[in-house]
């Protein structure tokens, strides 16, 4: 089914369906919401980065103006008591500085405010954690005391939550057969998501204890029943509507303020509105992990690896969860190596809990193995495609976590790359070039959809995954084609937790894949009724009627004199024929195909200033089939600014007792518009056989080899590896100074 | 918001008497230009409640005049105004291209030189580009005008010489004579919207050979205010501001500066880079001059 031919609308590239609401502002976000009555709500953020809480006294605000509710966190359920819990509002202790402790609704933002001021707590301030040396140091003050390392109780509590390790062959025979041995060590900073849209949310919660939520996320039903667990409530008792999303990246799959805003509806009888500032989307919510990879790489004298090994340690944050899991898993998933060996390790540090960002633990540990590659094929005198191309993976590779890959387009990207006009370009005099390869699994999950048939034939598509990067119009492009009918006849909507089934989070680059996946099965269950109900018109067996270009038909050789019957025609008289046309379909969605990429950047290091400008920068990427080619092409270039702006300047920087300094957009230096060149894209299509149109999910791995093209490109320039990221103009200029 | 009001006065007497008032009755009053740091830091730094007593309806305040001999720049002339103004940025392009360097396009609808300087943060670009040209601040108070050199009205991280019962109407700048000209560069890990990790402007003049007779160089971010560099312009007078007098005028500011570590920069990171700063805007400078 993936090679279909004659597609008619996927393919094409119409304007999404939200677009003209966003940009005249009409689209409603997570803030937007008002309702009678409503009340504003305010945390209180622990300012130390590590503390005992030895009592919280709400009291003093609960009498101030305008407040009517306050909150800690003995005002929480504290069964089944988990680390969700305790990162929405601080139980015991105080894990970073930012920790919600306790929280007040009151009529104005500002008595909101006011009341914050008074509510007395006592810490007792304990010794920060601030880094992966300090936390892993024999001794180490602990984020928490009763933690062993993968739960082992026979030895002493640490700060390293999990340890994990695979193997495969002989490592130590690989190297003993390796000409050529690259070994380095190579840091990347805490990196935010950025959105531009604060986490933003309404709760009311009416006299029968039946929530609703307004809020932006990427995923209402993982909201429902988080919130659900925090509180202790049943899912039934919670409804959440999700608003338009201003960005996720990752980074709004979790909660913070739902359960706050709930208890505080509940304990005031009013609607709570809770909306974060900038500062303290950058203090409290769940950033990518600062990360230290050691990695080896050892190659015969053709290029061919012989071994390789990578040791990683994540900071995760106050809870352990840093993604060490797909860290180990991507490091080397586009190789294909016979020995090699993988440790990862996930440690506690006293900042704000990880969360997912865009290809998850990727960036980091590929950004050192990429270097390190980088510098092999230096060694070797070859080419950095021809090196990747000699070792790429392919259909039948057994990848280094263990499945054997189906079709994946990683030597197409290769290939494309090495003839692509700007690989062939000569370099700009004084610039470097730099080059690395991306990878994202992408995910299947489940999910739900509907596809509704109005009377004049005009198809609604209910589905639950928020849409972050144009999914509706992918759904309704898709809709589309498998019932043959215009993109214009197609409306896609997000429906809330009861209006909809089910689905997993948006997140996984699963959405276009999974959910698509469920839309095109709902069509065809459309369809098949269409072809009963004009079988019924026409005295026929469905057996004998087809569906073509959006009508039906008899089939060739039934002898019937009858005219189509359009989706409208059928529609219309849905009445006589049984009803509404109403198709369903939920799956959990297996096959979501790897996708591969192959970045290339030309960039100049001012020598004198350390600053990098970067002067071209291409990416290639296999999509599987571009649904949406303009929006793939999109993913592809933000994806790219992210992993280059991670790379250039991006990083939390704190003072030493925890707090960090940088807490908004003036000093977290995300690039501005004019520190990026056009981000040329070419669109590779190797189809996933296990999607209908042959879909892999495009959004995270555009994310993954910006880091190692810049640091590569840097490296080609001055002649030397600057190994940790990021090449900040102080970090570079340094760099050249003791260089001399 | 709570405990905030506003005024608009039209002339320089109203906006002297406004301020006059509320300190005669204790309350906290602010001159208010663009609005550009103000708005954000009583969103973040300091919302205590105050009068904002605007400078842009101030008639004085948006006057814009140029003789043989001096111009006058208001205080409250928005930056886009500045820039958009061909005569007064062939004239002064150092002190210009300071202004365009601050926000985006919509900051600089509203943003003013006025305003950066009274606002007298150690890293404001316009300021050493205002000392190079030997601008002098035109200060209302209530006996009558009084006027400071540029290098003097800012005395610490954010503050300066203004009285309560004072603001800037705005700058005398000598008229460049002959091959006279001016540069201001800055340095920010972006290509815009960022705050100087360091910053220098040069003016200088050169006689008929190419001879530099007078030069200026200020610096800005490596100190709580900035730093005119006499040591610096000394190495360029009498040169032809040739490589040599440049790396000399380099290491003079170099020298001079006194920067800390933080968020935006090291010690040796902005002593190294505003001594390259120095060596490009003089470059720069001197060749305005001699295409005069």
């Amino acid at each position: 089914m993936a090679e279909a031919v004659d597609l008619k609308v996927v393919g094409t590239s119409p304007v999404r369906p939200d677009g003209v609401d966003k940009v005249t502002g009409r689209a409603a976000f997570g803030a937007d919401l008002n309702l009678p009555g409503m009340l504003y709500g305010k945390v209180l953020r622990s300012p130390h980065a590590h503390a005992r809480i030895k009592s919280v006294d709400v009291s003093r605000a609960l009498a101030a103006d305008g407040v009517l509710a306050a909150v800690s966190g003995a005002d929480f359920p504290s069964d089944r008591l988990d680390d969700l819990a305790r990162n929405v509002i601080a139980r015991d202790k105080a894990l970073y500085n930012g920790h919600a402790v306790a929280a007040v609704a009151a009529k104005t933002q500002q008595q909101a405010e006011a009341a914050l001021e008074l509510i007395d707590v006592d810490y007792e301030v304990l010794d920060p954690v601030l880094t992966l040396d300090e936390a892993m140091a024999a001794g180490a003050t602990l984020v928490n005391e009763s933690q062993h390392t993968n739960g082992d109780t026979s030895k002493p509590p640490s700060n390293i939550a999990v340890q994990q390790a695979f193997e495969r062959g002989d490592v130590d025979k690989g190297f003993a057969e390796a000409d050529v041995i690259v070994e380095s060590e190579h840091r990347v900073p805490t990196a935010h998501q950025g959105y531009i849209e604060p986490h933003a949310c309404t709760a009311t919660m009416n006299a029968g204890g039946k929530a609703t939520i307004w809020c932006c996320t990427q995923g209402h039903f993982d909201v429902r029943s988080l919130t659900a667990g925090v509180l202790g409530k049943s899912v039934g008792n919670i409804k959440v509507i999700p608003s338009e999303i201003g960005g996720g990246f990752g980074g709004k799959t979790i909660i913070y303020l739902e359960p706050l805003a709930v208890k505080l509806s509940e304990l005031s009888g009013r609607p709570v509105k809770m909306m974060m500032t900038r500062e303290e989307v950058f203090r409290a919510t769940g950033p990518a992990s600062a990360t230290w990879c050691k990695v080896k790489v050892g190659a015969k004298k053709d290029g061919t690896f012989t071994a390789a090994t990578a040791w990683l340690a994540y900071e995760a944050g106050a809870f352990p969860g840093a993604p060490i899991g797909p860290g180990c898993m991507s490091v080397l998933a586009p190789y294909d190596v016979p020995n090699l060996r993988i440790e990862g390790n996930d440690v506690l540090v006293t900042k704000p809990r990880v969360c997912a960002y865009r290809a998850p633990g990727a960036p980091q540990s590929m950004h050192a193995m990429e270097c390190a590659i980088d510098e092999l094929a230096r060694k070797l005198d070859m080419d950095p495609i021809d090196i990747r191309l000699k070792n790429a993976a392919d259909e039948g590779t057994q990848a280094p976590y263990g499945p054997t890959f189906p079709p994946i387009g990683l030597k197409k990207c290769l290939e494309a790359a090495k003839n692509h006009p700007n690989y062939l370009k000569p370099l700009a005099e004084g610039a470097g070039r730099g080059l690395a390869v991306g990878f994202w699994f992408n995910i299947g999950m489940q999910s739900s959809a509907e596809v509704r048939i109005a009377e004049d034939g005009m198809v609604t598509v209910m589905e639950g995954n928020p849409d972050i990067g144009g999914s509706r119009a992918s759904m309704a492009l898709m809709a589309a084609e498998t019932l043959g009918v215009p993109y214009e006849q197609v409306k896609a909507h997000v429906g809330d937790t009861e209006s909809t089934g089910f689905c997993n989070v948006t997140g996984g680059s699963r959405t276009t894949f999974a959910t698509g996946m469920a839309v095109v099965q709902a069509c065809e269950d459309i369809i098949a009724q269409c072809r009963q109900r004009a079988a019924l018109t026409w005295d026929l067996d469905a057996e004998q009627v087809d569906w073509v270009d959006g009508e039906a038909v008899p089939k060739p050789g039934v002898n019937a004199d009858v005219k189509p019957l359009s989706l409208a025609n059928i529609a219309r008289r849905a009445g006589r024929t049984g009803g509404p046309l109403l198709g369903r379909a939920s799956l959990n969605a297996q096959g979501a195909g790897a996708s591969f990429s192959v970045n290339w950047t030309d960039a100049r290091v001012d020598t004198e200033t350390g600053k990098t400008d970067i002067l071209a920068f291409t990416a290639v990427q296999d999509a599987g089939r571009a649904i949406h080619p303009a929006y793939v092409e999109g993913q592809m270039q933000g994806g790219a600014v992210q992993g280059l702006g991670w790379a250039l300047n991006e990083e939390y920087i704190y003072d030493e007792r925890g707090a960090l300094e940088n807490p908004g957009f003036l000093d977290y230096r995300v690039p501005v518009a004019s520190d990026m060149p056009m981000i040329d894209t070419q669109i590779v299509e190797v189809p996933n056989p296990s999607h209908p149109y042959g879909v892999r999910g495009v959004g995270e791995t555009p994310i993954v080899a910006p880091l190692a093209a810049l640091s590569n490109a840097v490296r080609d320039q001055l002649g030397f590896r600057i190994n940790d990221l990021p090449l900040s103009p102080p970090r570079v200029l340094a760099a050249l100074d003791e260089q001399g | 918001m709570a405990g905030y009001a506003y005024l608009a006065p039209t002339n320089v007497d109203e906006a002297l008497g406004a301020l006059e008032e509320a300190a005669s009755v204790g309350q906290r009053a602010q001159m208010l230009a663009g609005g550009t740091d103000v708005l954000v830091q009583i969103r973040s730094v300091d919302k205590g409640p105050r009068t904002f007593v605007d400078v842009k309806h101030v008639e004085e305040a948006n006057a814009l005049s140029m003789t043989d001999d001096e111009l006058f720049i208001g205080a409250a002339i928005a930056s886009a105004v500045l820039n958009e103004n061909a005569r007064l940025k062939s004239i002064l392009p150092g002190l210009v291209e300071s202004a365009d360097l601050i926000g985006s396009t919509q900051i600089q609808g509203r943003a003013t030189i006025g305003g950066n300087l009274c606002n007298s943060s150690p890293a404001g670009d316009t300021i050493p580009a205002l000392i190079a040209c030997g601008a002098v601040c035109v200060i209302a108070s209530p006996n009558g005008n009084r006027e400071v050199a540029t290098e003097d009205f800012v005395t610490g991280v954010g503050t300066n010489v203004l009285e309560p019962t004072e603001f800037l109407v705005g700058f005398k700048i000598p008229r460049p004579k002959g091959k006279t000209s001016d540069a201001y560069l800055r340095f920010i890990p972006r290509t815009e919207m960022d705050i100087a990790v360091c910053g220098a402007g040069v003016a200088l003049t050169l006689d008929d050979d190419g001879t530099c007779t007078k030069a200026k160089v200020a610096i800005g971010a490596v100190a709580v205010t900035a730093l005119p560099v006499p040591e610096a312009a000394a190495a360029l007078v009498g040169t032809k501001v040739d490589d040599d007098a440049l790396h000399a005028a380099a290491a003079a500011s170099t020298a001079a500066a006194k920067p800390i570590d933080d968020k935006r920069g090291t010690v040796e990171f902005r002593k190294q880079v505003v001594g390259v700063l120095t060596r490009r805007a003089a470059a720069i400078a001197r060749d305005r001059a001699l295409a005069r």
